[in-house]
């Protein structure tokens, strides 16, 4: 049976932060799924901080993801908020009639 | 005292100006008036002390321009002619200031126009009274300002304004030689103090100057210019036709500036450099050929016009002309005392048939007037009054001053003084005839305006019927009062140092050489004028019509003023707009504008244009760019840390 090592978890991650890049650009239908697509972007960078913390042996990285998911919820929260004010004045959160910055 | 009379105008015309909406119109009225009461009352005062007391005043005001060897006081150089000319300037500016209350009382801008006039008469004073030619040259150019806003005053017409702009370039080209004249004279004596200047003119005589690739003598070279300006400012023949044009202006503008006052600022000053001008013979012939020339053109277009103004106005610039050569032939004395006369009778002429004008419900056309001497009594006795004056009516101004001028030409011996004496004698007969042409065409006869305006003619307040009786009793008394002072006996004695003849040159005083008939001579050509205008608009009005009919090309001419505005027209003012409009067109618009801040600009737009459709607007793409470009830092750093 295989070791799972640093290796493996950097793997994951790289693959869900692709993942989460693609789910920005490729998306043409709902802002909220861009939004999911950060939270996943977010935890990417979190799984990276616990592996490198577990191989250091280094507790701050640990501390660093905490914080890291605390600011995450924060931002998710606003992130809804400025939907759901955003739906109410425009009537649709499509990706594609978001555009009031053409020129 | 001098700074009273010089700068009480200055004051009163920046407290009108400025502080109308707070004085009114009767404020700003009253205080200009005021202060030219005043200052005309302490001119009087002025007068008596210094000319008739002989009591020469230099005043220093204070430091202008100190520049190394250069130095310029504000001073007033106070002799007699200077006092003449206080006299002369202040009466006339007052009476004027007073009739303005009553001719402008239908117009919405008084304050403006009474600071005008008052700005006029402090510059005038300043011209007067200056003791070096950068200082006249001061109050020279401040007359030709105070010139082309009242000429231009009533602003709204187009002619107005033509007519301000006109006078203003024309002057510009006599005041281009004044200026030339005054580096000539500061390279020459290293100094513009008159009595510097004139002190050592005798040092100067037969040197010559490189001017224009030609060596010329140095002291005529100063005269010829001085004398371009005192053309322009004047009026003289080539540089005259923005006079007559100027009677765009109000009346009282044409009684005070372009009669009384400044047109002779040019007389005044030739006189003040006599100490210059009497060792250039050539320049005096000059003078002599130019003012002869202007009398008989000026007096033959007067004959022909039909607008009361213009008519009036040809006839200054002729008078002009007398004074110029009675300088041409050294008669100073003559040429200021005629300028003093002149004032009153021609203020008194220009006011008199400004009354008549609004009499006439601002109608300026003598062939819409005819039968007003009943209507108008008092203004029509006024007329006839500056007429005669004019004319030289026994014992009236013109009779001693303009006579002593044709006599004192007769008995000259200077070069020119002939021709000029022919030329004097034609244009009094001239003068008579259009002066009573005038009188009969507006006052005699049927009336010719329209009933509308016949049912409106009325007599003038007293606001403009007093200064006529003042200036009246000038135009009737000037000559006999004065006459022994200015040209008589005591001729020497008044006059001082003012004026400067050389030598043996005492035209003034050789009157027993004199054959009988010159004296009459004047007399007669002015009983045949009135004899000419009588019989031609009285007792047979169709002969002017016939007249014009037979001698149809002499009478075009005339009647076209010379066609000098034609040819000007053609020579100067076409070619100048064409090339304004070239400039304009293609050097302008088509070269520095299109390259220039056009092209700039229009680069500009195109370049923001294209920029602009980059801006999506989709989030994608911007967290897109923002991607790339982390990327790219990313590669950079990795491959940067790598080397």
């Amino acid at each position: 049976m295989m070791e799972i090592g640093l290796v493996h978890y950097l793997i994951v991650a790289a693959m869900l932060f692709t993942i989460g890049i693609f789910g920005i650009f490729l998306n043409r239908k709902n802002v909220i799924i861009i939004l999911m697509s950060v939270e996943l972007i977010l935890l990417a960078v979190n799984i990276n901080f616990v592996a490198f913390s577990h191989y250091l042996q280094d507790m701050a990285g640990q501390v660093f993801t905490m914080f890291i998911l605390t600011v995450a919820a924060g931002e998710a929260a606003i992130g809804l908020a400025i939907l759901v004010i955003y739906f109410r004045n425009r009537g649709s959160i499509a990706v594609e009639d978001i555009h009031l910055m053409k020129g | 005292m001098y700074q009273t009379i010089v700068f009480g105008p200055l004051i009163a015309a920046i407290i009108a100006g400025l502080f109308s909406k707070q004085l009114g119109d009767r404020g700003a009225q009253f205080v200009t008036c005021g202060a030219l009461i005043l200052s005309a009352i302490l001119s009087w005062v002025a007068f008596f002390d210094i000319a008739l007391g002989h009591n020469v005043v230099h005043v220093k005001v204070m430091d202008w321009i100190v520049s190394g060897d250069f130095s310029i006081n504000w001073a007033f150089k106070i002799d007699t002619l200077t006092a003449v000319m206080l006299v002369v300037v202040n009466s006339v500016s007052c009476l004027v200031h007073i009739y303005s209350v009553g001719y402008m009382s239908h117009d919405p801008h008084k304050p403006r126009f009474m600071a005008y006039l008052s700005l006029f008469t402090f510059a005038m004073l300043m011209l007067v009274t200056a003791d070096n030619f950068v200082q006249m040259f001061f109050g020279w150019e401040g007359v030709g300002l105070a010139s082309y806003l009242l000429i231009g005053f009533w602003y709204k017409k187009p002619s107005a304004n033509a007519a301000a702009i006109k006078a203003f370039v024309v002057n510009r080209v006599g005041d281009f030689g004044f200026a030339l004249g005054i580096f000539a004279i500061f390279m020459t004596f290293g100094s513009v103090e008159f009595s510097t200047v004139f002190a050592s003119v005798a040092e100067h005589q037969g040197k010559t100057i490189h001017f224009l690739g030609m060596d010329l003598d140095l002291i005529t070279t100063i005269c010829i210019l001085l004398f371009i300006g005192a053309m322009g400012k004047s009026a003289q023949l080539g540089l005259h036709t923005w006079l007559p044009d100027a009677m765009e202006g109000p009346t009282p503008v044409s009684a005070l500036i372009h009669a009384a006052t400044m047109v002779t600022a040019g007389v005044f000053m030739v006189a003040r450099c006599s100490p210059i001008f009497e060792y250039s013979d050539t320049a005096l012939a000059f003078v002599t050929i130019i003012g002869a020339s202007t009398a008989i053109f000026a007096a033959t277009i007067g004959t022909t016009q039909n607008d009361i103004k213009r008519v009036i106005a040809y006839s200054t610039c002729s008078q002009l002309g007398y004074m110029f050569f009675a300088i041409g032939i050294g008669a100073y004395g003559a040429a200021i005392f005629h300028l003093f006369t002149h004032a009153f009778f021609k203020a008194l002429l220009f006011l008199g048939s400004g009354s008549v004008i609004h009499a006439m419900s601002d109608e300026q056309d003598m062939r819409k007037m005819g039968g007003l001497w009943n209507k108008i009594p008092v203004t029509f006795a006024m007329m006839v009054i500056g007429t005669i004056a004019l004319t030289g009516f026994w014992f009236t101004a013109g009779y001693y001053s303009k006579d002593m001028i044709i006599e004192a030409t007769f008995m000259s011996g200077s070069s020119w003084s002939g021709y000029a004496f022919a030329m004097g004698v034609f244009a009094a007969l001239l003068t008579s005839f259009y002066s009573w042409r005038l009188i009969f065409m507006t006052f005699f006869g049927q009336s010719r305006a329209s009933q509308s305006v016949q049912d409106h003619v009325h007599e003038s307040t007293y606001w403009m019927l007093v200064p006529l009786f003042i200036l009246a009793v000038g135009a009737l008394g000037a000559g006999i009062f004065f006459h022994e002072e200015f040209v008589g006996h005591n001729y020497a004695e008044f006059w001082g140092n003012a004026l400067f003849v050389l030598g043996d040159n005492a035209v003034l005083f050789d009157h027993h050489a004199m054959p009988g008939w010159v004296p009459n001579a004047p007399a007669v050509v002015m009983v045949l004028g009135f004899v000419a205008a009588i019989y031609a608009y009285i007792y047979r009005p169709d002969v002017p019509a016939r007249f014009s009919a037979t001698f149809r090309y002499m009478y075009n001419l005339f009647y076209n003023k010379w066609y000098v505005d034609e040819i000007y027209d053609y020579l100067f003012v076409e070619p100048a707009k064409k090339l304004g409009v070239y400039l304009w067109k293609r050097g302008d618009e088509q070269t520095i504008d299109r390259y220039g801040p056009d092209g700039v600009s229009a680069s500009v737009l195109s370049l923001a244009r294209k920029f602009r459709e980059m801006q999506s607007g989709y989030v994608y793409h911007y967290a897109f760019a923002m991607l790339i470009g982390v990327a790219a830092f990313v590669t950079w750093f990795i491959a940067g840390g790598a080397a």
